[in-house]
């Protein structure tokens, strides 16, 4: 896979994006996750998130400005989350819980400070927390003098004040008080240079004369600083970023800066670059957040507003952070809620995967089990699609041999057999020697409703001049999908071949999938879609109705998603049909029924999930116009009308109509083509006498479709094994047991001889072969 | 060697062409190039290897997806 084109794509996803809250926090505080926290009650985990950004959480929750509230979405639907007060909730109940300890140098570098404010006072936390030795020298008779001369008790506690410098304290940081430095030895800043490996000025916006024999001043006095990197001009003193004089004081502000010193220092600590990979004072976020999603809901009021939020009104506040994600596509999308995972992390996963040279490909059928939808794309703000990305991973994997045989050999060994001699075939329609147009019904519908296949073509020689020929084949999807681009290169050629030599006829078709992947790889073969050719010619006259017991929802083929005509004509022809018909979400969201991209035949269980997301979604009987979507439904459970049971009904109850199912598809398509053959263009065909008669009960049936084994080669097995006697009997139950090999896989069949065919009780199969050494 | 496909219960099988009960039987397993040796039931004269549903959904699925995986 192209490096580049996966660093594209992921940049497209924006779920790791920050929620607005934390971007617009000077310290980013995760409040989302602090949030979900104490909506669950744990105030003690909440506790750690907080603690683990905030230097003094007792003070901050006190005096914070949160500029976060100012831009909670949560404002859109009902007012923002007032995280400030949650804060204060938050301290009031778990701030004993907080656990820090400090990194261990063995030979800490020492840092002087000058100014126990809060940009000081953060520094020197983050600088312990590093394992630095860090003293702090201030001129007053008490750290964060300023606190207490701004602040009434009442809004911040001296105890608040107390526990912070006290837990400061605790970690190591030594903090002498009344200590002014600017004078003589040893309180010069020349003493403190040469006696630290670095030194931070936290000492105020004020003018700074008496260190302009150290440090360069600027034009109002004031220590010259550099905006980005907080140095000055001697190269081991730092400055916090309040020297200017120019932003207003805030205590967040005062610690962000602090914060941005200490990295500085640290990195000048280590000889790293002091600008290299570095943030911004904010950022922004372009986190999508579906905010209509939510219904308005109020702030949660105190009941005693002075004491602030009590334990149950703190989560019931906390309960209305949305969270802010995306998930967009998560939401909707089977395969992504089953790995547990988004866009961004899935392309990272599957590019990894792609890289891996020696070792296991753990992804691999993670990869396979996209459904190629494009309902990630439709709903995506940035239209990231995940089917391009696994597609692309597809042909990686097959293109070096890492493509797991399994995932695909049964589609793949279905898409053979329906281009095989068997099957395929083309024909003018019978006494024309050339064709105005080319009806291909496509594999799906031909093994699902043979009758109606042959009702509608003879429907349309009767309605389009200039002869309407016929091919029964396969466009190739199985082969796109699963990545094998030369396999599909075939099929498509071999479309190409036909349509020339049948002069270049217009193709309709009556599968979404022909239709979009002519229109992708055969762009200049002009192809339609069988229904709106209907539209356009007519219905058959005096049509039977059948007798709708009620409305019918209806159910677009992902593959039709953006074919708006395909779309309008499927329901202008359900409604002239007497159809009362629902939609689902809309066409443009309508979901895969497994079968796309092949995941039911890479992974069933994420192909059966697809499925049944999408049939309990409405009590009334689906329409579709994808045989596969109507077979799908009603293999698990869901009563579903294909277009054409409208068109052509053929039996009373067609909703009812059980999932034909593998073996019944190859069987449909076979005598599909000997009907037509001998019906319309009157060759003789002769149907094929099967090796043995099996009884098979419906339970025996299920197990062998979900197993992906074929009624045909059962019994080539059974007869094998009665021809050649190679055999096993079970003295207690007098069954049989044969197996063989077909394709690349040993079929067993446990069997036994009964009054009308041989009575078929266990199949079984597995890839790997096994011989006994001569 | 070991086996990692453990020992099924196959006493009550006979080859129907040789008549004799199946026996433990060393054979060899191969998939995707990889070759190794297990023990399967077999018949002793003919050496027909029984593979039951238990080991083929089972242990030797595993072995195969992980080969597929490789």
């Amino acid at each position: 896979m192209d490096g580049d084109k996966v660093k594209a794509w992921e940049a497209l996803c924006i779920e790791e994006q920050p929620p607005a809250c934390a971007a617009a926090c000077p310290l980013r505080v995760d409040a989302r996750a602090m949030a979900e926290k104490m909506a669950a009650g744990d105030f003690v985990a909440a506790m750690a998130v907080y603690a683990r950004t905030v230097p003094f959480p007792a003070i901050l929750a006190h005096i914070c400005e949160h500029p976060c509230e100012a831009v909670c979405r949560r404002a859109e639907a009902g007012g923002a989350v007032r995280i400030g007060a949650l804060e204060r909730a938050l301290v009031e109940e778990a701030y004993p819980s907080i656990r820090r300890a400090a990194q261990r140098a063995r030979k800490p570098k020492t840092v002087a400070v000058v100014g126990a404010g809060l940009a000081g006072l953060t520094a020197a936390f983050d600088l312990v927390m590093k394992g630095h030795a860090v003293t702090v020298f201030e001129a007053d008779a008490q750290p964060l003098d300023r606190l207490n001369r701004d602040y009434r008790p009442a809004a911040l506690p001296p105890s608040a004040i107390a526990a912070d410098v006290g837990a400061l304290m605790k970690l190591g940081v030594d903090i002498r008080c009344r200590q002014r430095i600017g004078g003589d030895a040893p309180l010069s800043l020349d003493a403190l240079i040469a006696g630290h490996d670095a030194v931070l000025m936290a000492s105020g916006p004020g003018p700074a004369a008496a260190f302009a024999g150290t440090l360069r001043l600027n034009a109002t006095g004031r220590i010259e600083v550099d905006r980005e990197t907080l140095t000055t001009s001697h190269p081991k003193v730092f400055a916090s970023g309040l020297h200017d004089g120019k932003a207003a004081w805030s205590a967040i502000g005062s610690m962000a800066g602090g914060r941005r010193a200490a990295g500085s220092i640290d990195r000048f600590l280590q000889g790293a670059s002091l600008t290299a990979s570095r943030g911004g004072e904010t950022t922004g976020t372009c986190l999508y957040v579906n905010v209509e999603s939510h219904a308005a809901m109020p702030p949660v009021e105190a009941a005693d507003p002075a004491a602030g939020y009590g334990h149950a009104e703190a989560m019931a506040e906390a309960a209305r952070c949305f969270p802010c994600h995306c998930l967009e596509c998560v939401k909707a999308c089977a395969y992504l809620a089953h790995y547990k995972t988004y866009p961004k992390r899935a392309v990272r996963e599957i590019y990894n995967n792609d890289s891996i040279i020696m070792g296991n490909r753990k992804s691999n059928r993670m990869i396979d089990s996209c459904a190629l939808c494009g309902l990630c794309e439709t709903l995506c703000p940035n239209d990231l699609a995940m089917g391009e990305v696994c597609l692309e991973a597809r042909r990686s994997m097959v293109e070096r041999g890492h493509m797991p045989a399994s995932h695909h050999d049964f589609a793949l060994r279905d898409m053979a057999f329906s281009r095989s001699d068997e099957v395929a075939f083309a024909r003018h329609q019978p006494g024309h020697d050339r064709s105005a147009a080319l009806f291909f019904p496509g594999c799906q519908l031909a093994a699902s409703a043979p009758g109606q296949v042959a009702a509608v073509y003879r429907h349309l020689t009767e309605r389009i001049g200039g002869g309407v020929g016929f091919m029964l084949d396969c466009c190739g999807a199985p082969a796109h999908w699963s990545g094998r681009t030369a396999l599909h290169g075939e099929a498509v050629d071999r479309i190409r071949a036909v349509w020339e030599e049948f002069g270049r006829p217009r193709l309709v078709t009556a599968c979404s999938t022909c239709l979009k992947l002519f229109g992708e790889f055969l762009p200049d073969v002009p192809t339609g879609s069988l229904w709106t050719e209907l539209e356009r010619i007519g219905l058959p006259d005096g049509a039977n109705r059948l007798p709708l017991k009620g409305p019918l929802a209806i159910h677009d083929p992902c593959t039709a998603r953006h074919a708006a005509e395909v779309q309008a004509a499927v329901r202008s022809i359900a409604a002239a049909l007497g159809a009362e018909v629902r939609e689902l979400g809309g066409a443009e969201k309508t979901t895969c029924c497994g079968y796309g991209g092949l995941v039911s035949f890479a992974h069933p269980e994420v192909g059966n999930a697809f499925v049944d997301r999408r049939i309990t979604e409405s009590d009334d009987d689906y329409l579709a116009y994808c045989a596969m979507c109507r077979d799908n439904f009603a293999r698990r459970g869901k009563r579903a009308l294909h277009l054409m049971d409208l068109i052509f009904p053929d039996a009373d109850d067609p909703a009812a109509r059980p999932d034909p199912g593998f073996s019944g598809r190859r069987d449909n398509r076979l005598r599909l083509r000997r009907r037509l053959l001998r019906e319309l263009w009157g060759e003789s065909m002769s149907d094929p006498v099967p090796p043995v008669s099996l009884i098979i009960a419906d339970a025996v049936r299920a197990d062998i479709e979900r197993k992906l084994l074929l009624i045909d080669d059962i019994a080539e097995v059974i007869a094998e094994a009665e021809r050649t006697g190679r055999k096993l009997k079970d003295r207690t139950t007098g069954r049989l047991t044969a197996s063989g090999r077909i394709g690349t896989v040993t079929t067993w069949v446990e069997y036994e001889a009964g009054m009308d065919g041989f009575v078929v009780h266990r199949v079984y199969g597995h890839r790997m072969q096994v011989e006994a050494k001569p | 060697m070991s086996t990692p496909f453990g020992d099924p219960d196959a006493s009550d099988l006979v080859c129907a062409r040789c008549d004799r009960p199946l026996e433990m039987l060393k054979v060899e397993a191969s998939y995707l190039g990889q070759t190794f040796p297990v023990e399967l039931p077999a018949c002793p004269s003919c050496g027909f290897v029984y593979v039951s549903e238990e080991i083929a959904a089972g242990r030797m699925l595993k072995v195969e997806q992980a080969l597929e995986d490789k």
